[in-house]
């Protein structure tokens, strides 16, 4: 079936992904809100990848994988030393360049 | 065909529900459903490897670390539903559905034209496909990551650790602290005894006895002792043990 | 002596140099090399009139340099020695030097004589740069230099506020005169590409009557400046302020005549243009019966002499623009009312010497024996200056009476009265000071004044009796035909023997009623409040500060604070408005950084989500 519907599908996951990180205020749900982002990005990859018929949309999804991974693994534990210092994972606590 | 009309729905309330969800830990778990049928989508795209990698390292490692940290950071904490930034829901919402629209509008006037399909990529099967690529034109690309993966974890240790801010205490210190805790409290100085040595039952909720009979109140989880879900081994403790036929012992206790 | 033209102008010129730059050190002799100096200048005066004289050639000339040289804007800062400016500089030096004289005297409990006769013979510098030169630009250097000395000495009691207001006065006016004099010389330049006097007078015959008559109204507003003319006239009586020298050499001898001296020197222009003469004629007629009016009603005595000056350079200017009929008589009343006019402020410098600097006549009375020679002096320029037959005046004044009526029995008529209006307040000024009863105030001890001051009066007063000699065999006519052409012959309507007797007749008649008035009456010491309107306007100058300051000065401090007002509320309005515009707009925006990274984020979107927008309608579009 041609990728039309999985690339609405992933726009729509996409648009939710960022009202998320607009309005959640928790760090770790922001986050899950990005990585929510990332997949869909994923899927529009892995679609074209069959409509053009070769894999390099596949290779494109594997290593966006690996990089979130990271990702979440230097962005949690950032959120981790915040919150032992602060006490606190909101992430309106970080407001100083305010005018 | 069916599966993707089947889950692109669940996907999109999820999606949704994740956003909106007031815990912390119920969005993790609207997340998970979320990822777990985009795998099935990727198996459904002629893409299994992605599939298989998609719930191992996505779902299994990513999003259970998220829960890890969901829980160090503190699983209790509910966001307010009162938002402090005047017209941030109604600006995002808007923005956000113009994205929507304007991406949908995008995907919709493009022509796509036939879908090769990835019978031929896939020919040797999908992952020495995968491979064959990864390996001869983005193997540049490869090493970097890999390179990445290592700062990352590197990265992470350093954040995470933690001083110490007094010194550690030696031998000497534990044991006189030891000493000290049982004159004045009568704390016990030694090791407690192992699991089950002294239970009588294989329930949580039944206290172990001890030699003298006394149920002993360690063995108790102190959330049941607050609850009172305690089962009563009067019955059993009340005078010295007898030691009798195994098979004529009554097990448990009478209510 | 052509070669050494230039020292006559470079000795005061050095010489004020020396005691400007010089300063308090040359406080001891200062003064004697400054009186020193116009003497020597007179002398170089003197070896190149005799030259001038005997000589065969109608100038001397000396080219010193190239003052600008652009293009085709030439200009040679050359001397020229001819009849006229030879008059004026001995005039200059002369009268400048015997007044210099006198001022060592005058000024001597000054403590900055020194300074004062560094300003004096600046003036001299500048004033024979006026008369020497052949070239209009370098007359009006000549001419902004005696206005910036005027200036300064008019000023020169820089203490007294009243000094430093009629000073500034004094140059205003005069500025409106330089106005149309830079005018002039802008419109000779387009319309000859020359200022000089031989370039002009070479093109004048080819100009147009437009540019004849600008040129010659233009070159008139100049002279009405600086000679006190109506209507620029207000500023000669405050003028008084300055020490008595000053208003002696400058504001009667020769400052003033500069007026008269540019009229004649461009005959050739006003030749050219019967409707400028006719200006000049008009002007000269009305000055001369408007400062003899205000000359009867002033108790100043200093006042009451500047009236005279401006009614006498009224009678010049008449004869000036009468044409080459009056030319030389212009010049021939310039030289004796210089003698004389001089002679009668100094001698008023004594009086107020010996009346402890008093000038109010209604004070003075009875002078006449205890000052005999300030008297007798006083007494020669007075006869000269109404004309009593045989002195002076009387020679110069008719002759410009019987050209006034060649030219029209308005202008004969008008002068006539004149005459016997300055009769009837020299009259009065004589009467009341000196033959009257004493009216001195309390501690006033009058005496004759030292040699070093009456000495100065005993010459010119010699020249007042004298100095009509001038005229005899009609040698200045003769004289001066060299430089303004013959004088061609003019039927009077009145025979020449029947104006003589006109003119005593209008003598007798001032002096008769002056003794009627003054002579026999006790006169009051305190000023009358119950007079004629022609008296209540005489004493206030006949209105025209009154009208300068309605028509000009109201009118100019409404647009300055008009302008003030649109400066400071509209145009700093504007500007201060985009400042507080920018501000506020600033202050605005920059509530935008509120610090939290959801609202950058939304930004974020936003602007993502613009992009998209833009690149979709680009491709579909």
């Amino acid at each position: 079936m041609s990728p039309t519907p999985f690339l609405v599908l992933s726009a729509l996951l996409f648009s939710i992904g960022a009202i998320g990180v607009l309005v959640r205020r928790n760090a770790i749900v922001v986050f899950m809100c990005i990585e929510l982002m990332l997949n869909a990005g994923n899927l529009a990859f892995v679609s074209f990848a069959r409509q053009v018929g070769n894999l390099d949309g596949q290779v494109a999804a594997f290593f966006v994988m690996v990089v979130a991974a990271a990702e979440v693994v230097v962005g949690l534990a950032i959120i981790v030393t915040i919150y032992r210092t602060r006490r606190s994972a909101s992430v309106d606590d970080a407001s100083l360049l305010k005018y | 065909m069916i599966a993707f009309w089947t889950l692109a729905p669940i996907m999109i309330i999820c999606a949704f529900g994740m956003v909106l969800a007031r815990k912390a830990v119920h969005s993790a778990l609207f997340l998970a459903v979320v990822m777990i049928s985009l795998a099935i989508l990727y198996a459904d795209q002629e893409a299994p490897f992605l599939f298989a990698v998609q719930i191992i390292v996505y779902t299994g490692a990513v999003l259970m670390l998220f829960l890890f940290v969901l829980m160090l950071v503190g699983v209790d904490t509910a966001d307010s539903l009162i938002e402090t930034l005047r017209g941030q829901r109604a600006l995002a919402a808007a923005a956000g559905i113009l994205l929507a629209v304007l991406l949908i509008l995008a995907i919709a006037q493009t022509t796509i034209g036939t879908v090769v399909g990835l019978q031929r990529a896939n020919l040797d099967g999908n992952v020495p496909g995968l491979a064959s690529l990864l390996f001869s034109r983005y193997v540049f690309a490869f090493e970097v990551t890999s390179a990445l993966l290592i700062t990352a974890a590197v990265g992470a240790m350093v954040l995470a650790h933690r001083e110490r801010l007094t010194p550690k205490p030696t031998q000497r210190e534990v044991v006189l602290q030891r000493m000290q805790d049982y004159a004045a409290h009568g704390i016990h100085p030694g090791p407690l005894p192992g699991p089950g040595t002294f239970a009588r039952h294989n329930s949580v909720d039944t206290p172990a006895l001890l030699p003298d009979g006394t149920p002993s109140e360690l063995s108790i989880s102190r959330v049941m002792r607050a609850r009172g879900t305690v089962r009563s081994v009067a019955g059993e403790a009340a005078g010295p043990l007898q030691i009798e036929a195994p098979d004529e012992e009554s097990e448990g206790g009478e209510e | 002596m052509s070669h050494l033209l230039y020292l006559i102008i470079l000795i005061p010129a050095a010489s004020s140099a020396v005691l400007f730059v010089g300063g308090r050190l040359t406080d001891s002799w200062g003064h004697l090399m400054g009186a020193a100096a116009p003497l020597v200048s007179f002398v170089l005066g003197l070896i190149a009139f005799f030259q001038l004289r005997g000589g065969s050639a109608p100038s001397l000339h000396q080219h010193l340099w190239t003052w600008i040289g652009v293009n085709s804007f030439q200009v040679n800062f050359d001397l020229l020695f001819d009849p006229l400016s030879a008059l004026f500089v001995l005039l200059i030096t002369g009268v400048g030097g015997i007044i210099h004289v006198y001022s060592v005297g005058y000024m001597e409990h000054d403590e900055r004589r020194r300074r004062f006769f560094a300003q004096l013979n600046l003036f001299v510098a500048a004033m024979l740069t006026l008369v020497m030169t052949s070239n209009y630009l370098a007359v009006f250097l000549g001419w902004e230099g005696v206005g910036l000395a005027s200036y300064l000495l008019i000023g020169f009691w820089q203490q007294r506020d009243s000094a430093a207001v009629a000073a500034k006065k004094a140059f205003i006016v005069n500025r409106v005169g330089d106005m149309g004099m830079a005018l002039a010389i802008m419109l000779m330049f387009h319309a000859f590409g020359t200022m000089s006097f031989a370039g002009v007078s070479r093109g004048m015959p080819h100009a147009s009557g437009a540019t004849a008559t600008a040129l010659g109204l233009l070159l008139l507003l100049g002279a009405c400046g600086k000679s006190a003319q109506v209507p620029l006239q207000s500023w000669l009586l405050d003028a008084m302020e300055g020490p008595t020298p000053v208003s002696a050499l400058i504001h009667a001898a020769t400052m003033v005549t500069a007026g008269v001296y540019l009229v004649v020197r461009s005959h050739f222009i006003y030749a050219q243009s019967g409707a400028a003469q006719t200006a000049v004629i008009v002007v000269g007629v009305v000055t001369l019966l408007w400062g003899a009016i205000i000359g009867c009603a002033k108790d100043d005595i200093k006042k009451a002499l500047a009236g005279s000056t401006m009614s006498q350079i009224g009678y010049m200017m008449l004869a000036a623009g009468i044409g080459p009929a009056g030319y030389a008589f212009a010049i021939f009343h310039l030289l004796t009312h210089g003698f004389f006019k001089a002679n009668m402020f100094l001698g008023a410098g004594s009086v107020m010497h010996g009346m402890n600097d008093d000038v109010n006549m209604r004070r003075y009375g009875g002078l006449a024996r205890i000052m005999p020679v300030t008297f007798v002096t006083f007494a020669c320029g007075y006869l000269a200056i109404i004309g009593f037959p045989g002195f002076a005046g009387f020679w110069s004044k008719d002759r410009i009476i019987e050209a006034a009526f060649t030219s029209s029995v308005v202008a004969g008529a008008g002068a006539m009265i004149g005459a016997a209006i300055t009769a009837f307040y020299m009259t009065r000024l004589m009467i009341m000071t000196f033959t009257s009863d004493r009216r001195w105030a309390q501690g006033v001890h009058p005496h004759e004044s030292k040699p070093v001051m009456t000495i100065p009066l005993i010459v010119l007063a010699i020249c007042s009796v004298f100095g009509g000699f001038l005229t005899l065999n009609g040698w200045i006519v003769n004289w001066l035909t060299p430089v303004v052409g013959p004088q061609g012959h003019h039927e009077a309507p009145l025979a020449s023997w029947l104006i003589t007797v006109l003119v005593l007749v209008m003598l007798a008649i001032g002096i008769g009623l002056a003794y009627l008035f003054f002579g026999r009456r006790r006169i009051p010491e305190e000023q009358p409040q119950r007079v004629s309107p022609v008296t209540r306007a005489a004493r206030a100058d006949l209105y025209g500060d009154a009208f300068n300051e309605a028509v000009l000065m109201r009118p100019g401090q409404y647009l300055t604070r008009a302008l003030v007002f649109i400066d400071l509320r509209r145009i700093d309005g504007i500007v201060n408005g985009l400042a507080a515009l920018v501000g506020g707009t600033s202050g605005r925006v920059r509530r935008w950084q509120t610090g939290f990274v959801r609202t950058y984020a939304l930004s974020m979107l936003g602007g993502s989500a613009l992009i998209v927008l833009a690149l979709l309608a680009v491709r579909l579009g």
